[in-house]
């Protein structure tokens, strides 16, 4: 019992924040990215771990993962099962066009002293615990708080797929928070080429950003081979594909521009994997 | 003009060849390409997707002239699922045709050589002629050469010698 309950905690409070704040890397694999034929399925490894893409610490939490359809709307998720250390769900890509598939997380993390007594807002980081109270939120906050700190911290861990020639719908931003406007489409690139992606902030470019680029198969070499790229004024990312494989990438940012109220602070990340073809 | 032609067809040993001694090679279009599927010593040997495309050197849209893939393959997929794996001509434009496609698509084929008429209507010089092929639990290869009469190249591991010839 002892073991299941420390397991849950441990995965509890890692899966719930975004990359931001852990060591530890969000990530999703598709089985590809490009498919032909009439009967398309894309299988999808999701795991946290330090090595890309090695599933050998904690599944990624199904239930905040979504499909949006070529036309925007949402899809279906199908098969998931969630092991020791993966989860893997399948969607059936049964109409031409771009996919998307991930998750969008949002919290309000910070502290307050009432009374002499310092208190955590958010809780325990994770869902709910059997018989544990109901998490403080800002509204909890007593008027005679001192020391209030409060973060907003938002993530979004998304993947693209096509089926048969791809489309731009899924792109569509909305405006609030980090966000990826890619210029050239996540399911386009060849190695040798440049690819190009703008980010966005609350909609505007998001210029200096700083972005991580790790290519998979760590586990086959000694460097982890990272890089790191920042985005120009305009909010465009170049990035160059030495070979071709699976590439994770993740972009963090932290600003004061929270839109929770007593926030003064807010934590961004985007991450999603590409992937890289042969010319 | 003769040492070209010569040339043409010490290069090309089927029919096309012939017909080029007929019109001067350098001063015609390319009328054909020879595509030579070469026999592999494998154990397990599966007939390669094969597609041939022309691109405008200059950019522009690929047009696609044949595509061989299973078409006769029976179950979910008409054989359209390993189409991506000719990923070349995917992207450059695989992705956008429906299939069968009349007149472009047809079975794979055996090891041996075969020869695809050209559009009358390109022009040499102007386009680069591609060929990809990918085969099952085997290798892929992309081969091109500038479309003029007596271009000529060749594969290394999926594909043999292509051959340009004028009509």
């Amino acid at each position: 019992m002892k073991p299941f309950a420390v397991r849950l905690m441990a995965a509890a409070a890692l899966l719930s924040i975004p990359a931001a704040l852990s060591a530890h890397r969000m990530w999703m694999l598709p089985s590809a990215t490009v498919f032909s034929g009439t009967d398309g399925w894309v299988t999808v490894d999701a795991a946290v771990s330090n090595d890309l893409f090695f599933f050998d610490h904690q599944p990624l939490r199904l239930d905040g993962i979504k499909v949006w359809q070529p036309d925007g709307s949402e899809g279906a998720l199908q098969n998931g099962a969630t092991g020791r250390y993966r989860s893997v769900f399948d969607v059936k890509l049964d109409k031409p066009g771009t996919w998307k598939i991930g998750t969008q997380m949002s919290a309000v993390m910070g502290s307050f002293k009432a009374d002499g007594v310092e208190k955590r807002l958010g809780g325990r980081r994770g869902p709910p615990q059997p018989g544990a109270p109901a998490p403080l939120t800002v509204a909890d906050i007593p008027a005679n708080a001192t020391d209030v700190k409060v973060t907003e911290i938002s993530g979004r861990n998304e993947i693209f797929v096509t089926a048969g020639a791809p489309t731009t719908t899924v792109f569509k931003t909305t405006g609030k928070g980090l966000e990826f406007a890619p210029i050239t489409h996540p399911d386009e690139l060849v190695a040798g080429e440049t690819a190009k992606f703008r980010f966005l902030v609350d909609g505007k470019p998001a210029g200096g950003l700083k972005v991580t680029v790790i290519p998979g198969g760590k586990r086959y070499r000694n460097d982890e081979g990272a890089r790191e790229l920042t985005t120009g004024a305009d909010g465009v990312l170049s990035v160059d594909w030495p070979t071709a494989g699976m590439y994770w990438l993740n972009a963090t940012l932290t600003d004061a521009k929270p839109t929770t109220p007593r926030a003064t602070e807010r934590r961004m990340s985007y991450v999603t994997t590409v992937e890289v073809l042969t010319p | 003009m003769r040492p070209t032609t010569f040339l043409l067809l010490g290069g090309a040993i089927t029919a096309p060849a012939l017909t080029a001694l007929v019109s001067p090679a350098s001063a015609a279009p390319a009328g054909t390409v020879t595509i030579t599927i070469p026999r592999l010593n494998v154990a397990e040997y599966h007939k390669p997707y094969v597609a041939v495309w022309l691109e405008p050197v200059g950019g522009g849209t690929p047009k696609t002239l044949a595509v061989w893939y299973d078409l006769k393959k029976r179950g979910n997929d008409p054989g359209t699922k390993w189409l991506a794996d000719l990923r070349a001509w995917w992207r450059k434009g695989g992705r956008s045709m429906a299939m069968p496609a009349d007149g472009v698509s047809g079975a794979t084929r055996a090891p041996g050589q075969y020869t695809i008429p050209l559009p009358a209507d390109v022009k040499p010089g102007q386009y680069v002629l591609n060929v990809e092929a990918a085969r099952e639990t085997g290798g892929r290869e992309l081969v091109s050469v500038p479309l003029t009469a007596g271009g000529r190249t060749s594969g290394k591991t999926e594909l043999g010698a292509i051959t340009l010839s004028a009509r």
